[in-house]
Protein backbone atom coordinates (compact mmCIF):
# COMPACT_ATOMS: atom_id res chain seq x y z
CA UNK A 1 0.00 0.00 0.00
CA UNK A 2 1.39 3.40 -0.93
CA UNK A 3 1.56 6.31 1.51
CA UNK A 4 -1.20 7.98 -0.46
CA UNK A 5 -3.60 5.13 0.31
CA UNK A 6 -2.74 5.31 4.04
CA UNK A 7 -3.59 9.00 3.99
CA UNK A 8 -6.93 8.28 2.32
CA UNK A 9 -7.78 5.59 4.90
CA UNK A 10 -6.68 7.80 7.79
CA UNK A 11 -8.75 10.76 6.60
CA UNK A 12 -11.66 8.38 6.06
CA UNK A 13 -11.43 7.10 9.65
CA UNK A 14 -11.26 10.63 11.01
CA UNK A 15 -14.43 11.50 9.13
CA UNK A 16 -16.42 8.60 10.60
CA UNK A 17 -17.58 10.39 13.79
CA UNK A 18 -18.45 13.50 11.76
CA UNK A 19 -20.47 11.51 9.23
CA UNK A 20 -22.24 9.62 12.04
CA UNK A 21 -23.13 12.89 13.74
CA UNK A 22 -24.53 14.17 10.44
CA UNK A 23 -26.69 11.06 10.11
CA UNK A 24 -28.16 11.60 13.57
CA UNK A 25 -29.54 14.98 12.60
CA UNK A 26 -33.18 14.92 11.50
CA UNK A 27 -32.66 17.58 8.78
CA UNK A 28 -36.35 18.24 8.27
CA UNK A 29 -36.04 21.79 6.95
CA UNK A 30 -38.00 22.30 3.71
CA UNK A 31 -36.50 24.54 1.02
CA UNK A 32 -38.04 28.01 1.25
CA UNK A 33 -39.74 28.87 -2.03
CA UNK A 34 -40.97 32.32 -1.08
CA UNK A 35 -38.57 34.43 0.98
CA UNK A 36 -40.13 36.49 3.78
CA UNK A 37 -39.87 40.28 3.89
CA UNK A 38 -36.44 41.45 5.11
CA UNK A 39 -36.38 43.66 8.17
CA UNK A 40 -35.78 47.17 6.83
CA UNK A 41 -32.50 48.43 8.30
CA UNK A 42 -30.44 51.57 7.68
CA UNK A 43 -29.15 50.34 4.30
CA UNK A 44 -32.72 50.22 2.99
CA UNK A 45 -32.17 46.73 1.61
CA UNK A 46 -35.56 45.07 1.14
CA UNK A 47 -37.51 48.31 0.67
CA UNK A 48 -40.25 47.74 -1.91
CA UNK A 49 -40.83 49.58 -5.18
CA UNK A 50 -43.18 52.54 -5.22
CA UNK A 51 -43.21 55.91 -3.51
CA UNK A 52 -45.38 58.14 -1.35
CA UNK A 53 -45.56 61.87 -0.69
CA UNK A 54 -46.07 64.06 2.38
CA UNK A 55 -49.30 65.30 0.78
CA UNK A 56 -50.69 61.75 0.39
CA UNK A 57 -49.44 60.89 3.86
CA UNK A 58 -51.40 63.76 5.42
CA UNK A 59 -54.69 62.24 4.23
CA UNK A 60 -53.83 58.72 5.40
CA UNK A 61 -52.60 60.11 8.72
CA UNK A 62 -55.86 61.99 9.29
CA UNK A 63 -57.93 58.85 8.65
CA UNK A 64 -55.78 56.16 10.24
CA UNK A 65 -53.30 57.65 12.72
CA UNK A 66 -54.65 60.89 14.17
CA UNK A 67 -57.02 59.30 16.70
CA UNK A 68 -54.10 57.89 18.72
CA UNK A 69 -51.26 60.26 17.82
CA UNK A 70 -53.05 63.63 17.73
CA UNK A 71 -53.39 66.18 14.91
CA UNK A 72 -49.69 67.12 14.91
CA UNK A 73 -48.26 63.86 16.25
CA UNK A 74 -47.84 65.23 19.75
CA UNK A 75 -50.33 63.12 21.75
CA UNK A 76 -48.66 62.46 25.14
CA UNK A 77 -47.76 58.78 25.49
CA UNK A 78 -47.94 58.29 21.71
CA UNK A 79 -45.87 61.27 20.58
CA UNK A 80 -44.29 61.03 17.14
CA UNK A 81 -43.05 64.59 16.84
CA UNK A 82 -41.41 67.32 18.89
CA UNK A 83 -38.80 67.16 21.62
CA UNK A 84 -35.79 67.79 19.38
CA UNK A 85 -32.96 68.98 21.65
CA UNK A 86 -34.72 67.82 24.84
CA UNK A 87 -32.80 64.57 25.46
CA UNK A 88 -30.22 65.98 27.90
CA UNK A 89 -32.73 68.23 29.69
CA UNK A 90 -34.92 67.88 32.77
CA UNK A 91 -37.80 66.23 30.90
CA UNK A 92 -36.57 64.40 27.79
CA UNK A 93 -39.23 63.92 25.11
CA UNK A 94 -38.33 60.85 23.06
CA UNK A 95 -40.04 61.00 19.65
CA UNK A 96 -39.26 59.90 16.11
CA UNK A 97 -37.74 63.31 15.48
CA UNK A 98 -35.81 63.74 18.70
CA UNK A 99 -34.68 60.17 19.37
CA UNK A 100 -34.92 57.69 16.50
CA UNK A 101 -31.51 57.24 14.82
CA UNK A 102 -32.76 55.91 11.45
CA UNK A 103 -35.68 56.87 9.20
CA UNK A 104 -35.82 53.32 7.80
CA UNK A 105 -37.11 52.11 11.19
CA UNK A 106 -40.30 54.08 10.55
CA UNK A 107 -41.02 52.11 7.39
CA UNK A 108 -40.24 48.79 9.07
CA UNK A 109 -42.44 49.55 12.06
CA UNK A 110 -45.42 51.02 10.20
CA UNK A 111 -45.24 48.09 7.78
CA UNK A 112 -45.50 45.46 10.53
CA UNK A 113 -47.36 47.04 13.43
CA UNK A 114 -49.52 49.97 12.33
CA UNK A 115 -52.28 51.06 12.33
CA UNK A 116 -52.95 49.37 15.66
CA UNK A 117 -55.78 46.84 15.25
CA UNK A 118 -55.53 46.91 11.42
CA UNK A 119 -51.92 45.84 11.10
CA UNK A 120 -50.46 45.10 7.63
CA UNK A 121 -53.40 46.65 5.74
CA UNK A 122 -51.46 49.65 4.34
CA UNK A 123 -50.08 49.34 0.80
CA UNK A 124 -46.36 49.97 0.21
CA UNK A 125 -47.08 53.42 -1.32
CA UNK A 126 -49.17 54.33 1.72
CA UNK A 127 -46.37 53.30 4.08
CA UNK A 128 -43.92 55.55 2.19
CA UNK A 129 -46.48 58.37 2.36
CA UNK A 130 -47.13 58.07 6.11
CA UNK A 131 -43.38 57.78 6.75
CA UNK A 132 -42.87 61.00 4.79
CA UNK A 133 -45.65 62.74 6.70
CA UNK A 134 -44.26 61.78 10.14
CA UNK A 135 -40.84 63.09 9.07
CA UNK A 136 -42.55 66.28 7.87
CA UNK A 137 -44.24 66.68 11.28
CA UNK A 138 -40.72 66.72 12.71
CA UNK A 139 -39.41 69.27 10.15
CA UNK A 140 -36.97 66.66 8.87
CA UNK A 141 -38.34 66.77 5.30
CA UNK A 142 -40.22 69.52 3.44
CA UNK A 143 -43.90 69.36 2.52
CA UNK A 144 -42.92 68.73 -1.14
CA UNK A 145 -41.10 65.48 -0.33
CA UNK A 146 -41.78 62.12 -1.96
CA UNK A 147 -40.03 59.07 -0.48
CA UNK A 148 -38.97 55.84 -2.19
CA UNK A 149 -36.49 52.99 -1.72
CA UNK A 150 -33.65 55.22 -2.89
CA UNK A 151 -34.45 58.39 -0.95
CA UNK A 152 -35.60 57.01 2.44
CA UNK A 153 -32.18 55.60 3.51
CA UNK A 154 -30.55 58.91 2.53
CA UNK A 155 -32.31 60.83 5.31
CA UNK A 156 -30.10 61.73 8.26
CA UNK A 157 -32.03 61.81 11.52
CA UNK A 158 -31.17 64.49 14.14
CA UNK A 159 -30.15 61.86 16.74
CA UNK A 160 -28.19 59.68 14.28
CA UNK A 161 -25.07 59.68 16.49
CA UNK A 162 -26.93 59.42 19.81
CA UNK A 163 -26.46 55.71 20.56
CA UNK A 164 -23.64 53.49 21.75
CA UNK A 165 -23.90 49.69 21.46
CA UNK A 166 -23.39 48.11 24.86
CA UNK A 167 -23.27 44.62 23.36
CA UNK A 168 -20.41 45.55 21.08
CA UNK A 169 -18.54 47.40 23.86
CA UNK A 170 -18.86 44.30 26.08
CA UNK A 171 -17.69 42.05 23.23
CA UNK A 172 -14.53 44.16 22.83
CA UNK A 173 -13.97 44.01 26.62
CA UNK A 174 -14.28 40.22 26.58
CA UNK A 175 -11.86 39.93 23.66
CA UNK A 176 -9.33 42.12 25.49
CA UNK A 177 -9.70 39.99 28.65
CA UNK A 178 -9.01 36.79 26.73
CA UNK A 179 -5.82 38.33 25.28
CA UNK B 1 -27.84 37.36 72.76
CA UNK B 2 -30.04 38.72 70.01
CA UNK B 3 -28.25 41.02 67.53
CA UNK B 4 -29.83 44.49 67.31
CA UNK B 5 -30.78 44.03 63.64
CA UNK B 6 -32.67 40.82 64.50
CA UNK B 7 -30.93 38.74 61.79
CA UNK B 8 -30.39 35.18 63.00
CA UNK B 9 -28.22 32.25 62.07
CA UNK B 10 -30.28 29.78 60.06
CA UNK B 11 -28.91 26.68 61.83
CA UNK B 12 -29.88 28.04 65.25
CA UNK B 13 -33.35 28.75 63.92
CA UNK B 14 -33.87 25.22 62.60
CA UNK B 15 -32.47 23.52 65.75
CA UNK B 16 -34.65 25.62 68.06
CA UNK B 17 -37.87 24.81 66.28
CA UNK B 18 -37.87 21.05 66.99
CA UNK B 19 -39.54 19.50 70.05
CA UNK B 20 -43.21 20.25 69.44
CA UNK B 21 -43.69 17.29 67.14
CA UNK B 22 -44.58 14.77 69.87
CA UNK B 23 -47.67 16.61 71.12
CA UNK B 24 -50.00 15.38 68.37
CA UNK B 25 -53.70 15.98 68.83
CA UNK B 26 -55.76 12.86 68.18
CA UNK B 27 -59.19 14.20 68.88
CA UNK B 28 -61.07 15.66 65.92
CA UNK B 29 -64.73 15.99 65.06
CA UNK B 30 -66.70 15.90 61.81
CA UNK B 31 -67.46 19.55 62.39
CA UNK B 32 -63.79 20.57 62.62
CA UNK B 33 -62.37 18.40 59.83
CA UNK B 34 -65.28 17.13 57.69
CA UNK B 35 -62.91 15.99 54.89
CA UNK B 36 -61.65 13.19 57.12
CA UNK B 37 -65.10 11.54 57.19
CA UNK B 38 -66.20 11.32 53.55
CA UNK B 39 -64.71 10.70 50.12
CA UNK B 40 -63.28 13.63 48.24
CA UNK B 41 -63.96 14.61 44.64
CA UNK B 42 -62.93 12.62 41.58
CA UNK B 43 -59.91 13.04 39.37
CA UNK B 44 -59.90 15.95 36.93
CA UNK B 45 -58.53 16.17 33.37
CA UNK B 46 -56.51 19.34 33.87
CA UNK B 47 -55.79 20.26 37.47
CA UNK B 48 -56.64 23.53 39.11
CA UNK B 49 -55.47 25.21 42.33
CA UNK B 50 -57.39 24.64 45.56
CA UNK B 51 -60.37 26.94 45.90
CA UNK B 52 -58.63 28.37 48.96
CA UNK B 53 -55.70 29.56 46.85
CA UNK B 54 -56.76 32.59 44.85
CA UNK B 55 -53.61 33.29 42.86
CA UNK B 56 -53.82 35.75 40.00
CA UNK B 57 -51.52 37.70 37.76
CA UNK B 58 -51.61 41.41 38.48
CA UNK B 59 -52.56 43.64 35.57
CA UNK B 60 -50.21 46.56 35.23
CA UNK B 61 -51.03 49.12 32.61
CA UNK B 62 -52.35 48.56 29.16
CA UNK B 63 -53.02 51.56 26.97
CA UNK B 64 -56.63 52.83 27.05
CA UNK B 65 -56.76 52.74 23.25
CA UNK B 66 -54.94 49.39 23.04
CA UNK B 67 -55.82 47.28 26.10
CA UNK B 68 -54.28 44.15 24.52
CA UNK B 69 -50.89 45.86 24.45
CA UNK B 70 -50.06 45.68 28.12
CA UNK B 71 -48.47 43.58 30.80
CA UNK B 72 -49.37 41.47 33.80
CA UNK B 73 -46.98 40.45 36.52
CA UNK B 74 -46.26 37.38 38.62
CA UNK B 75 -47.47 37.59 42.27
CA UNK B 76 -43.95 36.88 43.57
CA UNK B 77 -44.89 37.40 47.23
CA UNK B 78 -47.29 34.45 47.13
CA UNK B 79 -44.96 31.92 45.49
CA UNK B 80 -42.01 29.99 46.82
CA UNK B 81 -39.10 28.04 45.40
CA UNK B 82 -37.90 29.36 42.04
CA UNK B 83 -40.35 28.03 39.42
CA UNK B 84 -43.26 30.17 38.22
CA UNK B 85 -46.40 28.14 37.45
CA UNK B 86 -47.32 28.53 33.77
CA UNK B 87 -50.63 30.22 34.58
CA UNK B 88 -48.77 32.91 36.53
CA UNK B 89 -45.82 33.62 34.22
CA UNK B 90 -45.70 37.36 33.54
CA UNK B 91 -47.07 38.63 30.24
CA UNK B 92 -46.05 41.48 27.99
CA UNK B 93 -47.78 41.75 24.62
CA UNK B 94 -47.54 44.53 22.07
CA UNK B 95 -50.66 43.58 20.15
CA UNK B 96 -52.42 40.92 22.18
CA UNK B 97 -52.08 37.13 22.28
CA UNK B 98 -52.49 35.49 18.84
CA UNK B 99 -54.40 32.23 18.60
CA UNK B 100 -52.00 30.29 16.36
CA UNK B 101 -52.90 26.94 14.78
CA UNK B 102 -49.60 25.05 14.92
CA UNK B 103 -50.39 23.17 11.70
CA UNK B 104 -50.48 26.55 9.88
CA UNK B 105 -47.32 27.90 11.46
CA UNK B 106 -43.77 27.60 10.11
CA UNK B 107 -40.37 28.80 11.29
CA UNK B 108 -38.35 30.24 8.40
CA UNK B 109 -34.57 30.68 8.36
CA UNK B 110 -33.27 32.87 5.53
CA UNK B 111 -30.95 35.76 4.72
CA UNK B 112 -27.23 35.00 4.71
CA UNK B 113 -27.60 31.21 4.64
CA UNK B 114 -26.71 28.59 2.03
CA UNK B 115 -30.13 26.92 2.18
CA UNK B 116 -33.16 29.01 3.15
CA UNK B 117 -35.41 26.54 4.98
CA UNK B 118 -38.64 26.32 6.93
CA UNK B 119 -39.75 23.97 9.68
CA UNK B 120 -43.19 22.88 10.83
CA UNK B 121 -44.13 22.46 14.49
CA UNK B 122 -44.20 18.66 14.22
CA UNK B 123 -40.82 18.64 12.42
CA UNK B 124 -39.20 20.45 15.32
CA UNK B 125 -40.49 17.89 17.84
CA UNK B 126 -38.19 15.32 16.22
CA UNK B 127 -34.98 17.24 16.95
CA UNK B 128 -32.90 16.47 20.05
CA UNK B 129 -34.25 18.75 22.78
CA UNK B 130 -32.57 20.28 25.81
CA UNK B 131 -34.10 21.57 29.06
CA UNK B 132 -32.89 24.54 31.08
CA UNK B 133 -34.28 26.34 34.12
CA UNK B 134 -34.02 30.03 33.20
CA UNK B 135 -35.44 33.35 34.28
CA UNK B 136 -37.07 35.77 31.88
CA UNK B 137 -37.20 39.39 33.00
CA UNK B 138 -38.81 42.25 31.12
CA UNK B 139 -36.34 45.09 30.83
CA UNK B 140 -39.05 47.42 32.16
CA UNK B 141 -39.34 45.39 35.37
CA UNK B 142 -39.25 47.40 38.63
CA UNK B 143 -39.70 50.60 36.63
CA UNK B 144 -42.02 51.96 39.36
CA UNK B 145 -39.06 52.08 41.74
CA UNK B 146 -37.29 54.56 39.45
CA UNK B 147 -40.09 57.10 39.99
CA UNK B 148 -39.41 60.00 42.40
CA UNK B 149 -41.87 58.74 45.06
CA UNK B 150 -42.06 55.18 46.42
CA UNK B 151 -45.43 53.62 45.57
CA UNK B 152 -47.20 51.46 48.16
CA UNK B 153 -47.27 48.28 46.09
CA UNK B 154 -46.56 44.58 46.58
CA UNK B 155 -43.39 42.74 45.55
CA UNK B 156 -45.16 41.32 42.50
CA UNK B 157 -46.75 44.60 41.46
CA UNK B 158 -43.33 46.27 41.58
CA UNK B 159 -40.98 43.50 40.46
CA UNK B 160 -43.17 40.74 38.98
CA UNK B 161 -42.15 41.10 35.33
CA UNK B 162 -39.73 38.35 36.33
CA UNK B 163 -40.62 34.69 36.04
CA UNK B 164 -38.78 31.41 35.85
CA UNK B 165 -39.56 28.14 34.09
CA UNK B 166 -37.93 24.98 32.88
CA UNK B 167 -37.79 25.63 29.13
CA UNK B 168 -37.34 22.75 26.70
CA UNK B 169 -36.39 23.29 23.09
CA UNK B 170 -33.93 22.93 20.25
CA UNK B 171 -30.54 24.62 20.48
CA UNK B 172 -30.79 27.32 17.82
CA UNK B 173 -27.28 26.49 16.64
CA UNK B 174 -28.56 23.18 15.21
CA UNK B 175 -31.12 24.87 12.96
CA UNK B 176 -28.70 27.61 11.89
CA UNK B 177 -26.17 24.93 10.94
CA UNK B 178 -28.77 23.03 8.96
CA UNK B 179 -29.52 26.23 7.02
CA UNK B 180 -25.79 26.82 6.51
CA UNK B 181 -25.45 30.23 8.18
CA UNK B 182 -22.75 32.59 6.97
CA UNK B 183 -20.20 32.78 9.83
CA UNK B 184 -19.17 36.27 8.68
CA UNK B 185 -22.63 37.60 9.49
CA UNK B 186 -22.99 39.02 12.98
CA UNK B 187 -26.75 39.25 13.59
CA UNK B 188 -30.00 37.33 13.35
CA UNK B 189 -33.28 39.25 13.14
CA UNK B 190 -36.08 37.33 14.83
CA UNK B 191 -39.70 38.11 13.98
CA UNK B 192 -42.94 37.10 15.69
CA UNK B 193 -46.20 36.06 14.02
CA UNK B 194 -48.32 38.33 16.24
CA UNK B 195 -50.05 41.38 14.78
CA UNK B 196 -47.22 43.55 16.17
CA UNK B 197 -44.78 41.50 14.08
CA UNK B 198 -42.36 42.06 16.94
CA UNK B 199 -38.80 41.98 15.63
CA UNK B 200 -35.40 42.18 17.26
CA UNK B 201 -31.78 41.88 16.13
CA UNK B 202 -29.98 39.18 18.12
CA UNK B 203 -26.18 38.94 18.03
CA UNK B 204 -25.26 35.79 16.11
CA UNK B 205 -22.77 34.95 18.87
CA UNK B 206 -25.65 34.70 21.38
CA UNK B 207 -27.79 32.74 18.92
CA UNK B 208 -25.00 30.18 18.51
CA UNK B 209 -23.98 30.11 22.17
CA UNK B 210 -27.05 29.04 24.12
CA UNK B 211 -30.22 30.40 22.50
CA UNK B 212 -33.00 27.88 21.91
CA UNK B 213 -36.30 27.53 20.09
CA UNK B 214 -38.48 26.71 23.08
CA UNK B 215 -41.44 24.36 22.61
CA UNK B 216 -42.20 23.40 26.23
CA UNK B 217 -42.61 25.37 29.43
CA UNK B 218 -42.49 23.51 32.74
CA UNK B 219 -43.16 20.26 30.91
CA UNK B 220 -46.19 21.23 28.81
CA UNK B 221 -46.37 22.91 25.40
CA UNK B 222 -45.85 26.68 25.63
CA UNK B 223 -48.81 28.71 26.80
CA UNK B 224 -50.26 31.00 24.14
CA UNK B 225 -49.16 34.00 26.22
CA UNK B 226 -45.61 32.68 26.11
CA UNK B 227 -45.41 32.18 22.37
CA UNK B 228 -47.20 28.96 21.42
CA UNK B 229 -46.30 27.14 19.26
CA UNK B 230 -42.67 28.28 19.57
CA UNK B 231 -40.57 31.11 20.90
CA UNK B 232 -36.99 32.22 20.79
CA UNK B 233 -35.26 32.10 24.15
CA UNK B 234 -32.01 33.99 24.68
CA UNK B 235 -30.89 33.14 28.24
CA UNK B 236 -29.96 36.00 30.56
CA UNK B 237 -31.12 38.69 28.16
CA UNK B 238 -34.01 41.15 28.37
CA UNK B 239 -37.31 39.38 27.76
CA UNK B 240 -38.15 41.32 24.62
CA UNK B 241 -35.25 39.65 22.79
CA UNK B 242 -36.87 36.22 23.25
CA UNK B 243 -39.38 36.74 20.44
CA UNK B 244 -42.66 34.89 21.02
CA UNK B 245 -44.70 33.20 18.27
CA UNK B 246 -41.42 32.98 16.36
CA UNK B 247 -42.01 33.06 12.61
CA UNK B 248 -38.69 33.90 10.97
CA UNK B 249 -34.97 34.27 11.57
CA UNK B 250 -33.00 36.37 9.11
CA UNK B 251 -29.20 36.03 9.23
CA UNK B 252 -27.59 39.34 8.30
CA UNK B 253 -24.44 41.39 8.51
CA UNK B 254 -25.81 44.32 10.53
CA UNK B 255 -28.60 44.86 13.05
CA UNK B 256 -31.90 46.12 11.63
CA UNK B 257 -32.23 48.86 14.30
CA UNK B 258 -35.89 47.98 14.74
CA UNK B 259 -38.24 50.19 16.70
CA UNK B 260 -37.87 47.92 19.76
CA UNK B 261 -34.07 48.34 19.82
CA UNK B 262 -33.93 52.09 19.15
CA UNK B 263 -37.06 53.92 20.30
CA UNK B 264 -37.72 51.39 23.09
CA UNK B 265 -35.56 49.16 25.32
CA UNK B 266 -32.61 51.57 25.10
CA UNK B 267 -31.21 53.48 28.07
CA UNK B 268 -31.26 57.26 27.77
CA UNK B 269 -28.48 58.78 29.90
CA UNK B 270 -28.26 62.18 31.56
CA UNK B 271 -25.87 63.44 28.87
CA UNK B 272 -28.57 62.83 26.22
CA UNK B 273 -26.88 59.81 24.65
CA UNK B 274 -28.41 56.34 24.90
CA UNK B 275 -27.13 52.84 25.48
CA UNK B 276 -28.36 50.44 22.82
CA UNK B 277 -28.26 46.62 22.83
CA UNK B 278 -27.83 46.52 26.62
CA UNK B 279 -29.14 43.00 26.35
CA UNK B 280 -27.98 41.19 29.49
CA UNK B 281 -30.06 41.79 32.60
CA UNK B 282 -28.00 43.00 35.55
CA UNK B 283 -27.54 41.08 38.81
CA UNK B 284 -30.60 41.60 40.99
CA UNK B 285 -32.41 40.30 44.04
CA UNK B 286 -35.58 41.12 45.89
CA UNK B 287 -37.02 40.09 49.23
CA UNK B 288 -40.40 38.51 48.47
CA UNK B 289 -41.41 38.11 52.12
CA UNK B 290 -41.90 40.02 54.29
CA UNK B 291 -42.68 42.50 51.51
CA UNK B 292 -44.87 45.41 50.44
CA UNK B 293 -48.48 45.58 51.69
CA UNK B 294 -47.97 42.67 54.12
CA UNK B 295 -48.83 42.88 57.79
CA UNK B 296 -46.67 41.04 60.32
CA UNK B 297 -49.26 39.46 62.67
CA UNK B 298 -47.21 39.54 65.87
CA UNK B 299 -43.73 39.75 67.32
CA UNK B 300 -41.47 36.75 66.86
CA UNK B 301 -39.31 34.96 64.34
CA UNK B 302 -39.88 35.37 60.60
CA UNK B 303 -38.02 34.06 57.61
CA UNK B 304 -36.74 36.73 55.22
CA UNK B 305 -36.81 35.10 51.79
CA UNK B 306 -36.49 36.17 48.20
CA UNK B 307 -35.16 35.58 44.72
CA UNK B 308 -31.85 36.50 43.11
CA UNK B 309 -30.76 36.21 39.49
CA UNK B 310 -28.28 37.57 36.95
CA UNK B 311 -28.02 37.80 33.19
CA UNK B 312 -24.23 37.76 33.50
CA UNK B 313 -23.93 34.27 34.98
CA UNK B 314 -24.93 32.49 38.17
CA UNK B 315 -25.80 34.03 41.53
CA UNK B 316 -22.81 33.64 43.82
CA UNK B 317 -23.98 35.18 47.09
CA UNK B 318 -26.86 37.09 48.60
CA UNK B 319 -26.71 39.27 51.70
CA UNK B 320 -29.66 40.55 53.71
CA UNK B 321 -29.97 43.70 55.80
CA UNK B 322 -32.73 44.54 58.31
CA UNK B 323 -31.50 48.04 59.10
CA UNK B 324 -31.53 49.73 55.72
CA UNK B 325 -28.03 48.65 54.70
CA UNK B 326 -26.03 49.53 57.84
CA UNK B 327 -25.28 45.87 58.56
CA UNK B 328 -25.49 42.81 56.34
CA UNK B 329 -25.57 39.07 56.87
CA UNK B 330 -25.06 36.29 54.32
CA UNK B 331 -28.32 34.51 53.44
CA UNK B 332 -28.54 30.80 52.79
CA UNK B 333 -28.83 30.03 49.10
CA UNK B 334 -31.20 27.10 48.80
CA UNK B 335 -31.58 26.29 45.14
CA UNK B 336 -28.47 25.19 43.33
CA UNK B 337 -27.00 28.17 41.46
CA UNK B 338 -26.78 27.85 37.69
CA UNK B 339 -26.31 30.05 34.65
CA UNK B 340 -29.26 32.45 34.32
CA UNK B 341 -31.16 30.40 36.89
CA UNK B 342 -32.77 32.29 39.77
CA UNK B 343 -31.94 31.18 43.26
CA UNK B 344 -34.04 31.24 46.43
CA UNK B 345 -32.40 32.73 49.52
CA UNK B 346 -33.50 32.58 53.15
CA UNK B 347 -32.50 34.06 56.50
CA UNK B 348 -34.36 34.00 59.83
CA UNK B 349 -35.13 37.31 61.54
CA UNK B 350 -36.57 38.20 64.91
CA UNK B 351 -38.94 41.14 65.01
CA UNK B 352 -39.82 42.65 68.38
CA UNK B 353 -41.55 45.77 67.14
CA UNK B 354 -38.42 47.66 66.12
CA UNK B 355 -38.77 49.74 62.92
CA UNK B 356 -36.78 47.97 60.21
CA UNK B 357 -35.83 48.28 56.56
CA UNK B 358 -35.40 44.90 54.85
CA UNK B 359 -33.07 44.68 51.85
CA UNK B 360 -31.13 42.12 49.86
CA UNK B 361 -28.15 42.47 47.55
CA UNK B 362 -26.65 39.86 45.23
CA UNK B 363 -23.26 39.18 43.66
CA UNK B 364 -22.91 37.08 40.50
CA UNK B 365 -20.25 34.75 39.11
CA UNK B 366 -18.90 37.53 36.87
CA UNK B 367 -18.20 39.67 39.95
CA UNK B 368 -21.08 42.10 39.39
CA UNK B 369 -22.67 43.57 42.53
CA UNK B 370 -26.25 44.71 42.73
CA UNK B 371 -26.24 48.52 43.07
CA UNK B 372 -28.17 50.68 45.51
CA UNK B 373 -31.18 52.53 44.11
CA UNK B 374 -29.22 55.76 43.72
CA UNK B 375 -26.27 53.88 42.23
CA UNK B 376 -28.50 52.23 39.63
CA UNK B 377 -30.03 55.59 38.69
CA UNK B 378 -26.81 57.62 38.77
CA UNK B 379 -26.51 57.98 34.98
CA UNK B 380 -30.14 57.48 33.95
CA UNK B 381 -32.02 60.38 32.35
CA UNK B 382 -35.39 61.34 33.89
CA UNK B 383 -38.36 59.44 32.45
CA UNK B 384 -38.90 55.78 31.69
CA UNK B 385 -35.92 53.71 32.85
CA UNK B 386 -35.21 50.23 31.52
CA UNK B 387 -32.89 47.61 33.03
CA UNK B 388 -33.28 48.92 36.60
CA UNK B 389 -31.68 46.57 39.15
CA UNK B 390 -31.30 48.70 42.28
CA UNK B 391 -31.75 47.26 45.78
CA UNK B 392 -35.42 46.95 46.85
CA UNK B 393 -36.16 48.27 50.36
CA UNK B 394 -39.17 47.27 52.47
CA UNK B 395 -39.93 49.40 55.50
CA UNK B 396 -41.50 47.74 58.57
CA UNK B 397 -43.18 50.15 60.98
CA UNK B 398 -43.81 49.58 64.70
CA UNK B 399 -47.25 48.13 63.94
CA UNK B 400 -45.73 45.56 61.61
CA UNK B 401 -47.03 47.09 58.39
CA UNK B 402 -44.59 46.50 55.49
CA UNK B 403 -44.31 49.01 52.65
CA UNK B 404 -42.11 50.05 49.74
CA UNK B 405 -39.56 52.68 50.79
CA UNK B 406 -36.51 54.30 49.20
CA UNK B 407 -33.06 54.19 50.81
Amino acid sequence: MSTGKYVVVLVGLLLVPWVMAQELKPKLGQPLEKLPQLAIGPSGQGLPLGSGSVEEGAIIYRNQCLACHGPTGRMPGNALAGGIGSLDGASPNKTVGSFWPFATTLFDYIYRAMPYGREKTLRDEEIYAVTAYVLFLNDIVSEKTTLSASSLPEITMPNREGFQSVYQIEAVDRALKIQ
Amino acid sequence: MLPKNGLLNRRTFLAGSAGFLSTAVWASSQKDEPWRFTSGRRMSPYGAPSKYVGLERLQIGGHPLAPEAGASSTPLERLNGIITPNSLHFERHHSGVPDIDPSQHRLRIFGNVQRPVSFGYEDLQRYPLVSKVLFIECSGNSYANTLPTALDKSAGELNGLLSCAEWTGIPLRQLLEEAGYDPKSDWVVAEGADAAGMNRSVPLSLALEDAMIALYQNGEPLRAEQGFPMRLLVPGCEGNLSIKWLRSLEVRKNPAHTREETSKYTDLLKDGSANQFSLRMGVKSIVTAPSGKMQLPDHGVYEITGLAWSGHGAVKAVEVSADGGRSWRAAEIQSEPGLYRPTRFRLPWRWEGQPAVLQSRAVDSSGNRQPTRSGALANAAPGFTYHYNGIQSWGVDQQGRVSNVYR
